[in-house]
Order: structure tokens, then sequence, then C-alpha cells
């Protein structure tokens, strides 16, 4: 494995400027995670409409530039989409990341595909998963809080 | 043993991280071990092994034997008045939750206070939180100042008359600042209070002289220490060996089991419930050897050495901030780099063969403090030399390198 592809130009872009951070207004979901290891933190916060889509979501967090890009690139391929979008491409990227699938979902471009897929490179670094999965599984759990 | 040459002792530098030398720079979370130690290791288990202190057989005497002559070695290398002074544990973590839970039961209640710093790591911390929740004790942080120091007069400042214990760090494992700790313990002499000393990266680094710092408690972390991992032990005066509870209960720690009494053994015996690491025990006797075939003053005027050295060449690099001046800095050094998370610069770096460490270093009162989430740690060992840090300098070029493209 080369750390090239796990520090990829578009990894590098998101790390550095981060898209959708701080808190959005209105936002109906949150909720927030950090890791007990190395002090990583994350916030996501979500605004669902009563059709169950995300109207917008952001994020606010510390961490290094994997755990950063990620949430960057969660919040750009998910923002505006349903909820049932969300927890296919959830399922479909810790399943990248832990198990090392490819991408199912059929409705993202061929530039989401190659965005979510930069951070496959995660897999041959088991002491970064954590890194890449935790801005997924907290928007998880945001939007499954009542 | 010639330090400069002292690498080819320790069996770990054979071989190739991603196809690179390794570049060990992560002693203070865990030191390597000398051929000597894993080798006694073996031989304990090939030709000497029994539990100890319970059978009379041969072997059962044999592995005493050798697990006694390792207190008696401790005794001898902290100049300790009574072997019984030494009681093993399974780390320098179990050390302070040994002395935090026995000495607390007996003497800590409601609103006493225990004053500690700023720049304890979670385990001289989390133990006096539990005295805190459970008996209402209230406990007192010394502050670091701004060159990552903690001052004498800032904890003579803190004492009060309600002062049960001080549990102080020896050397910072963030900003390295080697505290003053027999003017501490003069201090808390005066005022009859009991020291505890977290000697996780003192030990390792420093001569230890119970005679000379004077303190009740002085905790050791043994596999920092080019000992066997599982293993630490506390330093605890005669007097509160005698005085303290136990702190587990089981076998060995006994004197007498009825139905409706226990009477407890005396000494060391009271404190080590249960069979205790043995072959590790055993072989620690071997890292005292090393260091003192070697010297402990040796070893820490070359690691001293080393660390200047280090010191000197990241001043160079404008992107690199070192965490804390202190007054007289221990083996580590803590820094941050511009725009690089340490999670990512840990990462590059090991892919040149150099291993650190980032994180908290489980010292999140202290990150708070500096309003830090992270900072990345090389810190030295008595095998690294210069050469080391020329490499960890080149390393963290090519990991803002990656950064730039």
């Amino acid at each position: 494995m080369e750390l090239k592809e796990l520090y990829q130009e578009i990894i590098l872009d998101h790390g550095k400027n981060p898209r959708n951070k701080g808190k959005c207004d209105g936002f109906t979901n949150d909720a927030k995670a950090h890791n007990p290891l190395c002090g990583d933190k994350v916030h996501m916060y979500l605004k669902l409409n009563k059709d169950k889509e995300i109207e917008d979501l952001s994020f606010e967090g510390e961490g290094c530039a994997i755990s950063l890009a990620s949430a960057s690139i969660l919040t750009e391929t998910v923002k505006g989409k349903n909820l049932s979008f969300f927890k296919k491409i959830n399922e479909d990227f810790l399943n990248m990341i832990k198990n090392k699938k490819k991408i199912t979902i059929n409705s993202l471009s061929e530039d989401q595909i190659t965005t979510i897929t930069s951070l496959s490179g995660v897999q041959e670094f088991p002491m970064r998963v954590k890194c890449a999965t935790m801005a997924w599984h907290t928007c998880l759990s945001a939007v499954e809080k009542k | 043993m010639d330090i400069k040459n002292i690498k080819k002792e320790f069996p770990i530098f054979k071989q190739k991280i991603n196809g690179k030398p390794l570049i060990y720079l992560d002693s203070a979370n865990s030191s390597q071990k000398p051929k000597v130690v894993i080798d006694r290791i073996s031989h304990f288990y090939e030709t000497e092994f029994s539990n100890v202190g319970r059978s009379v057989h041969a072997l059962a005497v044999k592995a005493t034997n050798s697990f006694e002559t390792t207190r008696d070695k401790v005794q001898k290398y902290l100049n300790a008045n009574h072997r019984e002074e030494i009681i093993f544990t399974k780390g320098a973590t179990e050390a302070i939750n040994l002395v935090a839970s026995s000495y607390g039961k007996k003497y800590i209640n409601k609103g006493d206070e225990i004053l500690i710093t700023e720049l304890e790591h979670h385990s001289n911390y989390v133990p006096w939180n539990f005295l805190r929740t459970e008996k209402g004790a209230v406990i007192k942080f010394a502050q670091v100042n701004e060159n990552g120091d903690v001052e004498l007069d800032e904890i003579k400042k803190l004492i009060t008359s309600k002062t049960k214990i001080i549990a102080i760090t020896h050397i910072s494992n963030v900003t390295g600042a080697v505290l003053p700790i027999t003017k501490i313990v003069d201090l808390a002499k005066e005022k009859k209070i009991p020291v505890l000393i977290d000697g996780t990266q003192g030990a390792p680094h420093s001569e230890i002289d119970m005679q000379k710092i004077g303190c009740d408690f002085y905790a050791i972390s043994c596999h920092k220490m080019y000992g066997p991992n599982g293993l630490g032990l506390l330093y605890m005066k005669k007097k509160w060996v005698d005085d303290l509870p136990p702190y587990q209960g089981g076998g060995g720690m006994i004197n007498e089991v009825k139905k409706d009494e226990i009477s407890f053994a005396d000494a060391h015996t009271k404190f080590e419930a249960g069979t205790m690491q043995t072959a590790e025990v055993v072989a620690f006797a071997e890292s005292l050897n090393f260091i003192d075939k070697l010297g402990i003053k040796n070893i820490a005027s070359h690691e001293n050495e080393i660390l200047q050295y280090g010191l000197e060449i990241l001043k160079k690099n404008n992107s690199i901030n070192i965490i804390g001046d202190p007054k007289e800095r221990g083996s580590v050094l803590c820094f941050t780099l511009k725009d690089i998370h340490p999670h990512d610069i840990a990462t590059i770096l090991d892919d040149d063969g150099v291993a650190i460490r980032a994180g908290h270093h489980c010292c999140q009162i202290l990150h708070d403090k500096l309003g830090i989430p992270a900072t990345a740690r090389a810190s030295i060992g008595v095998y690294n030399d210069k050469e080391d840090i020329d490499k960890l300098s080149d390393a963290i070029k090519n990991c803002q390198k990656v950064f730039q493209n």
C-alpha cells in the first residue's frame, strides 16, 4: 500500500478546505462523537424536512486530514438527498472501508464515486479506520435520533 | 557494552519497517527489550517455571528464589530501606490505583483535598477521581506555566490544612518538565502530607534514590525500563506498608481465613493478591542489570545529548512548534506541525520507518490547557542516536511535501 493512495489530492483538498463546516441554520437533528484514543471530535448537524429529505447538513470538528475529508465528503454527497439514499450510501461506505466492497449505489455520478472511493485507501491503515468512519457513524446516529 | 553501539543488543532493530530501518522514537510509551531480558523470559519458562510462594517442590523453590531475588535487586536499585517496601503490580497505573484505594479508604474523607498537577497522565488523575465521586474528596490542580513547568510555589500555594496527599509526576510525558520533586517532598514533610510520585517517565531516565527523594510512594512502569510488559512496581515506605489496608483480596495475601474473620499477610505480601506476573518479575532483574552495566547516569547523559540535538534540529524547521520549554527536560519532545494534524504526521512518518506517537498522550487536561487537541511526540531511549534524529527530521520534511502537493 502506497502512502500516496491514502493521501490523495482529493483527500488533501477536502482536508484543507472542508465543505459544509460549521453549524447549519435550523438543524433538526444532531449528534456528536469523539475518539477517546486520539481526541478527534465531530459534531454533525442535519436539517430534515417532512419528506425525509436532508435539506441541509454540516459538521463541526477537529481532527486529522482523513477525518475532516471524510466528514466533508459525506456532507457533499448526501446534501439534498433523502434519508433512504443516505442510509444506503452510509452502508456502502462502511462496507467499502471495512470489507473492501465496491460502492453499489447507482444514482451517483462518476465524480462522486471517485471522491468517495478516494477514502478506500484507509483499509490498509487499520489504526486510521476510525478517522474515516466516525463522521458517517455519527451522521447515522443523528438521523436515528427522535 | 557501549551506549554508542547499544542498538545491537535489541533484536527488534534487525527488522525493516515499510522496507526501511526502524527508527523507534516511542520509548515514553514503552521501551524495546534487550536480548538478555527476552532470553531470561524463555529460559525461565523452559527450566524454572512454577507458581511462586505456594508449593514446596523443587521448581517452586527455584521460581520463588528468582522472583524474590528481583525484589532484592529493586530494593538495592531504589536504595529502599526494606525489601518489604517493594510491591509488584501490573503497571504504574495499578501502583497508583493501589495507593488511591488503600490510602483513600483509610485516610480520605468528604472535603479532604488531593493535590495533583495539570501535567498528570490520566493514570494519576482518574484513580483519585474515584475518591471524589465515592467520598466527596476535592481534587486540586497545580497549574502548569507557559513553559510547561509546575513551580514549587504553585504547589505551596495550594496546600491547605485539608490536603491529605500530593500526587505528582516526576517527569511530564508531554512537556518533558522535570518537577522539583525533592523540594516538593521537603515541603510536604513540613506539613506532614504524604507524597506519591508517578515515576513512569522519571525512573527510566534518571537516578532514583528513595533516601534522597524521601517520598512516601513512587510508582514505576517496568516496561518503560527495558523490562517485560505487564509489569510495574510500587515503592511504599514501610510505615505505610504496615499501616494501609489491602488493595485486592485473594490468594497469597492472607494470614488466616475463617468463616467469621480474615486476617491479612504482612509486608508487601498483603498487597500482592493472586498469582503474580512471574517470568516478568524474574526477567526484570535482567533489565536492571542491563541498566546498571551501562550506568543510569550515562544513559541519562546520552539521552540528553540526543534530546538536545533533537531540539536543535527540529527548531531549524520553521513549521515546527515544540511544546514546552521547561527548565529541565526529560526525554520527550512533543511538537505540532503547521497545518498538519499529528495523526497524519505519525502515519506518514511510519512510512519512513519512524515510529512516534500522536494524540493527547493520556493528558487531556494538559492538552485542553494548551488549547491543542493533539500533539506528535518523539521520545528518546538508550538506543537512539543522532542519526535517528536526522531521519526524524527528514521524515517530517517528507510529510510536509505530501501535504504541499
